[in-house]
């Protein structure tokens, strides 16, 4: 199983997939800088401090942008990880998927599992839904009229 | 050797973006160079033959929790210019859970017998994880997805304003749970 020269693994196989990877990314990084080198030589260079000031609608910008965002978008990110992770067990049952459908009985089995698997978190989701955790404006009509959400 | 180079290159990006995101003094700094400590290991993990953890890592910890800890940032009290100083007080305690996480590390890289050449097997995990998930381990992978109903409709719960009617304000974000997301 294990081959006598670990070379000849590391050139096939996996390692090629991945070196296409790899070979995309610095691609991209490398025509993202040449056009961006480009670009440097032919601009005019005409330094301005207004021209660095944050663009505000046109107005002079008023105090920081950094400010304390809602607390609703953390939520939406938590369920943003939730159906991350479950793509992550997607993803290896759809790599062998093809292979087990072609044996008898095993692929109806493989696609009731993830069925299931994806059942369970659709009850979570109507769950959130049904709730009203996932409406972004239910405390807009709860509030008082007049009074400014923060954060959009 | 390409292989070597890679590591290397790998290694280098891993390292030096590291040591950004401890030394930076902008937090949303230190948290975008996370970003390329995340991806250098991510592609450690592809040099040895990890495929599907090397895709985990890009996936899970690169568009998910780092998107929660920046999530995180925003959400917290904005630190005001030159407050947070480095005074004694602040590098007593860092300096002692520094030197206590180091010797736990220290402790498990010395005390873990290393296999000195790794048995590199060109052939892919993820196939083989994906049949084990559909033969042998059935149950535990519909468990996960139990936890996941349960972490998501925990994450609701906690979230979700108790007092609907209160006024609260333009901040909304009255009790900022801290808790992060384990995954």
């Amino acid at each position: 199983m294990i081959p006598a020269c670990p070379l000849a693994a590391v050139s096939t196989g996996m390692h090629a997939d991945f070196a296409t990877v790899l070979i995309f990314i610095l691609f991209g990084v490398f025509f993202g800088l040449l056009a961006l080198g480009i670009a440097r030589l032919l601009r005019p260079h005409n330094p301005h401090p207004e021209k660095l000031v944050t663009y505000e609608c046109g107005e002079l910008p008023q105090g920081s942008a950094w400010v304390r965002f809602n607390v609703r978008f953390y939520l939406i990110a938590l369920f943003f990880i939730v159906f991350d992770v479950e793509v992550i067990f997607l993803y290896p049952w759809a790599v062998v998927f093809r292979q087990l459908a072609a044996a008898p009985g095993l692929g109806l089995l493989a696609l009731l599992e993830m069925l299931l698997f994806l059942a369970i978190l659709v009850v979570g989701l109507a769950y959130v839904w049904a709730k009203g955790d996932l409406d972004w404006v239910k405390s807009l009509t709860a509030r008082p009229a007049g009074e400014e959400v923060a954060g959009e | 050797m390409s292989g070597d180079l890679a590591f290397y290159g790998f290694a280098a990006l891993t390292v030096l973006s590291a040591f950004y995101v401890v030394f930076s003094r902008n937090i949303v700094h230190a948290g975008f160079s996370l970003l390329f400590t995340l991806f250098g290991v991510a592609g450690l993990y592809a040099m040895l033959a990890a495929d599907f953890l090397a895709a985990t890592q890009v996936i899970v910890y690169i568009g998910g929790v780092l998107v929660l800890i920046l999530f995180t940032v925003m959400m917290t009290r904005i630190p005001r210019r030159g407050a947070g100083g480095r005074g004694l007080d602040r590098f007593v305690p860092a300096g002692v859970f520094a030197l206590l996480l180091f010797a736990l590390l220290y402790k498990v890289i010395t005390g873990t017998p290393w296999a000195e050449k790794a048995p590199v097997s060109a052939d892919p995990t993820t196939a083989r994880l994906g049949a084990s998930f559909l033969t042998d381990f059935v149950f535990p992978f519909e468990f996960v997805s139990l936890i996941l109903l349960a972490a998501m409709i925990g994450a609701a719960i906690l979230i979700r304003d108790r007092r609907p009617a209160a006024d609260d304000g333009a901040g909304g974000a009255a009790a900022p749970t801290g808790e992060e997301e384990r995954s």
